[in-house]
């Protein structure tokens, strides 16, 4: 290891020791007590290496033999990864406190699954890759199980360990056929065998590595340890399972698609854009008959990384751009929608039931106002930011001459647009029924209107996101 | 004033986030103030658009008040009006006031429903002023939002389902038009409609999964569009959400609707469809017609048989819509100028038809016709009104519903007879239905005891309908107010397309030869 491969990968250490120095801290020191502060300091830490990595060095820089690559790519996605896991854990510090969930671990662990999302988006390797996703996963499957005397919660993080095994297997799988079959698991080697005929056995591993991916974005038809574990998990654990993991998911995907296989995108492009069609029409007309708004905003994401894939799908950085800037704004989206999901109780009690929002606009008008817009918004209805976020999606694919999946993407978000549209009805032409409670906790009540107001006013301007997307489409398509 | 049309269009909104964000409070002093900042706001657009009128020059065929800025995503925000839009821009500012007035009685929720016809001006304005595919599609389809909630919140007995319907069937009918203007951008490399106005689409026979399809690229284009506003129009078959969505909506959510969020439709055939896609448009153009016809026979039939007031006023606007996409495709001078001249006479005298009816919905709280009969003994004054505006909507002379109708049918015959003829028979049927209505409901032995005490028409009322009266007849007896400011630019378009027309016959016959 080198001083250079040390320095580019210094936030990786950086938030590598924290996570452990808080480990030992907590375990030997005042535990739980101290879990609201190492909390906030793990949130302040992600805003902190964003705002590193996202102002920091320029240019491309690869570090241990390839094997890490810091690319203005890597650092749109960690900067989005870090601070929708930062906005994640600020929001569910209440909600945690009042159900006696708030361990010191929680927040650790958060922590270490950031880390593998970093690792997984700057991996130039098919090991790092597996290394990366494995350490997210772990964290992940624990904390969604971190309610251990619930059942359900139980539940959801054996049924997500289970189904994450076995896509991990198959990723494990296709990543040694690839590596059979290029003779390297590094993906400038794997793109520098691809001239002419494509061996079979390294299509096979392709598809091997697809499956394993879409496994992780949860398109369809992997998608179905989504709804279970989003139902079982914790809000703020769905919340944040819904958002960082999906971002470093997509991320690592289009790296992988356009770093080892770049040079036959028609290959992947088709198996991709199946995939989009059978997530848009799956999470369109499966959400309709969920009564559970967490099992219906897991519908929703699965429908959502559909269209996100429609920009991958389409192989061009126009297409990159697009699904970075839909990642961006899903994210955006979710992050306020779940700030108010898990706010919604009666008489105390947590409920999801979507019947339970009757009339909230008489209730409580500025937050029935907002989750209008969120919803407008995740339907993809102008003037809302989530209109521009399809429109850029389905651009890339007619440029790229696939307009029949743009047309399949209008018209599944026609489908998908009811189910929004019956939460607006709950709450602005529902029946009288026993209201929710009004009370909302400072912070997810702020996230919740800054996020919408952010749908809205970001029609004006995107403060340069644009621009940043483009340049990490830039670097990744050649 | 550089940006005088973003200022009227986003004058209305600004208004309605102000009641947003500062008028506190739900009682009736509350209410009362939200009405007066609405009617306040919406006077004031309809003042300030008059500069637009007057300093409007109607020899210039071109775009006006142009204004053009950055805007994300690489898109630009550009607005600017041309003869075509700009009545339109002025029949909405004209309306909004009156539909405010409408909606004093409303108590229910009164500071949201107020907000929500702000926005809903907001954006119809926003319509006829973009000059970018993306902000017109914006404004096109942010407006299904307050109109959902306009029909959902205040509506009538079903009016869930009517609000569902709206929005699902609208959205649905738009979509495809996205597609469109996607591939309109990806094809021209803009999204500047003054651009693509002259930027030819090819029009070269393809094939697609072994159909032909003459016209081409621009035939997939002009369907697309056509789907989004044939359903808007609406246009026969896909008419049957307008109806419920009328019935179910609140007075002046009605009025709105008729008055102004139809002629969206209209106004989108005339902007896209016919200048930008020629060949399609003509190959297309007898489909289209005979739609048009079905549609004024049809609708007038099934308006005989409604016992619902305000549904029978809706398929009365179906038919009447159905002149007006006549008149569009027959793309001569006379049939354009008849279709925008019936749009917005139609503006006119729908919007005070909805309100007719509203008037004694409020007094008996129902719509059906057989709840009626010999109005005119107790309410002599809204006889008179109901009478005017009932041969106004049939087209007598004199009223501004004849020239549209009239001119609409003039340039039909000249491309096809029997559309023409088939047309007509609609004149015919439009007062049967029309005027059996009139008599139900006005004439006749008051027998109803609930009728006995039913009061006249307020002064209000009075105040709201004057001004609907004084236009549609200063329209009827000088039509050449509005055709002396639309007809340049209806001739330039008219020019445009049939030189287009013959562009890619000429450049067929090349191609044969």
């Amino acid at each position: 290891m080198t001083p250079a491969d040390f320095t580019t990968a210094l936030p990786e250490f950086v938030l590598a020791i924290f996570a452990m120095g808080a480990l030992m801290a907590g375990v030997y020191t005042i535990k739980d007590g101290a879990a609201s502060l190492i909390l906030w300091a793990t949130a302040a830490l992600f805003v902190l290496l964003a705002a590193w990595i996202g102002v920091g060095g320029g240019g491309e820089r690869a570090a241990f033999g390839g094997m890490f690559i810091d690319d203005p790519f890597a650092r749109f996605a960690k900067v989005m990864i870090l601070l929708s896991a930062a906005a994640v854990l600020v929001v569910s510090e209440d909600f945690m406190a009042r159900r006696d969930l708030l361990r010191f671990e929680y927040p650790i662990l958060v922590a270490l699954a950031v880390l593998g999302m970093m690792v997984m988006v700057s991996s130039g390797d098919l090991i790092l890759l597996y290394m990366g996703l494995e350490l997210q996963s772990l964290a992940l499957y624990v904390v969604a199980a971190i309610r251990r005397d619930h059942a359900k919660s139980t539940e959801a993080g054996l049924k997500y360990f289970v189904l994450g095994a076995l896509s991990s297997g198959l990723l494990l799988y296709g990543a040694s056929l690839t590596y059979g079959y290029a003779g390297t698991t590094q993906f400038a080697g794997i793109l520098s065998t691809l001239g002419g005929e494509v061996p079979l056995g390294l299509l096979f591993g392709l598809v091997f590595l697809i499956s394993g991916l879409a496994f992780k974005v949860s398109a369809a038809p992997f998608h179905m340890w989504t709804p279970d574990v989003y139902e079982g998990a914790p809000t703020p654990v769905t919340a944040f399972l819904a958002t960082a993991p999906k971002v470093a998911a997509m991320a690592l995907f289009a790296r992988v698609m356009f770093d080892a296989f770049g040079a036959i995108p028609g290959d992947w492009g088709q198996v991709i854009a199946a995939l989009a069609v059978a997530s848009m029409f799956l999470g369109a007309i499966a959400a309709i008959g969920q009564r559970d708004i967490k099992r219906l905003m897991a519908y929703s994401s699965i429908a959502h990384m559909g269209f996100a894939l429609i920009g991958l799908a389409a192989g061009t950085a126009v297409g990159v751009e697009a699904m970075l800037l839909y990642m961006a704004i899903y994210v955006a989206m979710n992050v306020g929608t779940f700030a108010f999901i898990l706010s919604m109780e009666r008489d105390g009690r947590a409920v999801t039931d979507i019947a339970s929002l009757n009339m909230l606009s008489k209730t409580a008008p500025l937050q029935a106002m907002a989750l209008l817009v969120l919803m407008f918004s995740l339907a993809g209805v102008p003037p809302m930011l989530g209109f521009f976020a399809k429109f850029s999606v389905l651009n890339a694919a007619v440029a790229a001459d696939m307009s029949w999946l743009a047309i399949a993407g209008v018209i599944a978000s026609v489908i998908g647009a009811f189910y929004y549209l019956r939460i607006v009805f709950y709450m602005y032409f529902g029946k009288e029924v026993e209201a929710l409670d009004t009370r909302m906790a400072t912070v997810p009540w702020v996230m919740m209107v800054a996020m919408s107001a952010a749908m809205v006013l970001g029609v004006f301007s995107l403060f340069g996101i644009e621009g940043a997307a483009a340049l990490a489409a830039q670097t990744l398509v050649r | 004033m550089e940006n005088l049309l973003s200022i009227i269009t986003f004058l209305p909104g600004v208004a309605a986030a102000i009641l947003a964000l500062f008028l506190r409070g739900d009682d009736a002093a509350a209410g009362r103030n939200a009405k007066w900042v609405a009617l306040i706001a919406t006077t004031t657009t309809f003042l300030v658009s008059l500069f637009v009128l007057f300093q409007f020059d109607p020899s210039d065929t071109g775009f006006q008040f142009i204004e053009e800025y950055d805007w994300i995503f690489g898109l630009k925000y550009k607005m600017g009006v041309d003869g075509i839009s700009v009545l339109l821009l002025i029949l909405t500012t004209f309306l909004m006031p009156i539909t405010v007035a409408a909606c004093w009685t409303v108590e229910h929720r009164v500071k949201e429903y107020m907000i929500a016809f702000l926005m809903l001006e907001t954006l119809m304005l926003g319509v006829f002023c973009a000059l970018d595919l993306v902000l017109f599609y914006l404004f096109f389809e942010a407006g299904l939002i307050p109109m959902f909630l306009i029909i959902g919140i205040w509506g009538g007995k079903d009016r869930i389902y009517a609000a569902f319907k709206f929005f699902l069937y609208t959205f649905l009918g738009s979509v495809l038009m996205l597609v469109a203007m996607i591939a309109m951008y990806v094809d021209a490399g803009t999204t500047d409609m003054v651009q693509l106005l002259n930027h030819t689409f090819s029009s070269e026979t393809l094939t697609i999964a072994g159909f032909h399809i003459v016209g081409g690229f621009q035939t997939l284009l002009f369907l697309a569009f056509f789907a989004s506003f044939a359903v808007k129009m609406p246009m026969w078959p896909v008419h049957t959400w307008l109806p419920d969505a009328h019935v179910q909506a609140p007075t002046a959510g009605s009025m709105v609707l008729a008055a102004v969020l139809l002629k969206m439709g209209g106004y989108g055939f005339l902007r896209f469809n016919l200048p930008m896609f020629p060949v399609a448009a003509d190959h297309l153009s007898l489909f289209c017609l005979w739609l048009s016809a079905i549609a004024v026979v049809y609708t007038s039939f099934v308006a005989l048989a409604q016992e619902d007031m305000k549904k029978l006023i809706a398929y009365w606007s179906v038919a009447h819509m159905g002149f007006v996409t006549m008149g569009i495709f027959a793309a001569n001078q006379q049939g354009i100028d008849g279709a925008i001249f019936q749009m917005i006479s139609h503006g006119l005298i729908s919007g005070a038809l909805f309100f007719c009816v509203g008037v004694i919905y409020d007094r008996m709280h129902t719509r059906e016709i057989d709840a009626y009969g010999g109005l005119v003994i107790r309410m002599p004054a809204y006889a008179l009104f109901f009478m005017y505006f009932t041969l106004a909507n049939v087209g007598l002379p004199g009223t501004s519903g004849f020239v549209g109708e009239f001119l609409a049918m003039i340039g039909t015959f000249q491309v096809n007879t029997w559309v023409a003829a088939v047309a007509a028979t609609g004149v015919i049927l439009s007062p049967a239905y029309a005027l059996w209505l009139y008599r139900r409901v006005i004439f006749g032995d008051l027998i109803k005891e609930a009728l006995k005490s039913i009061l006249d028409m307020d002064r209000r009322e009075t105040a709201i309908l004057i001004p609907l009266v004084i236009m549609t007849l200063y329209l009827g007896i000088y039509p050449a107010a509005v055709t002396d400011i639309i007809g340049p630019s209806v001739a330039a378009m008219v020019t445009n397309h049939d030189a287009a027309i013959e562009a890619a016959r000429a450049a067929a016959q090349v191609v044969q030869n």
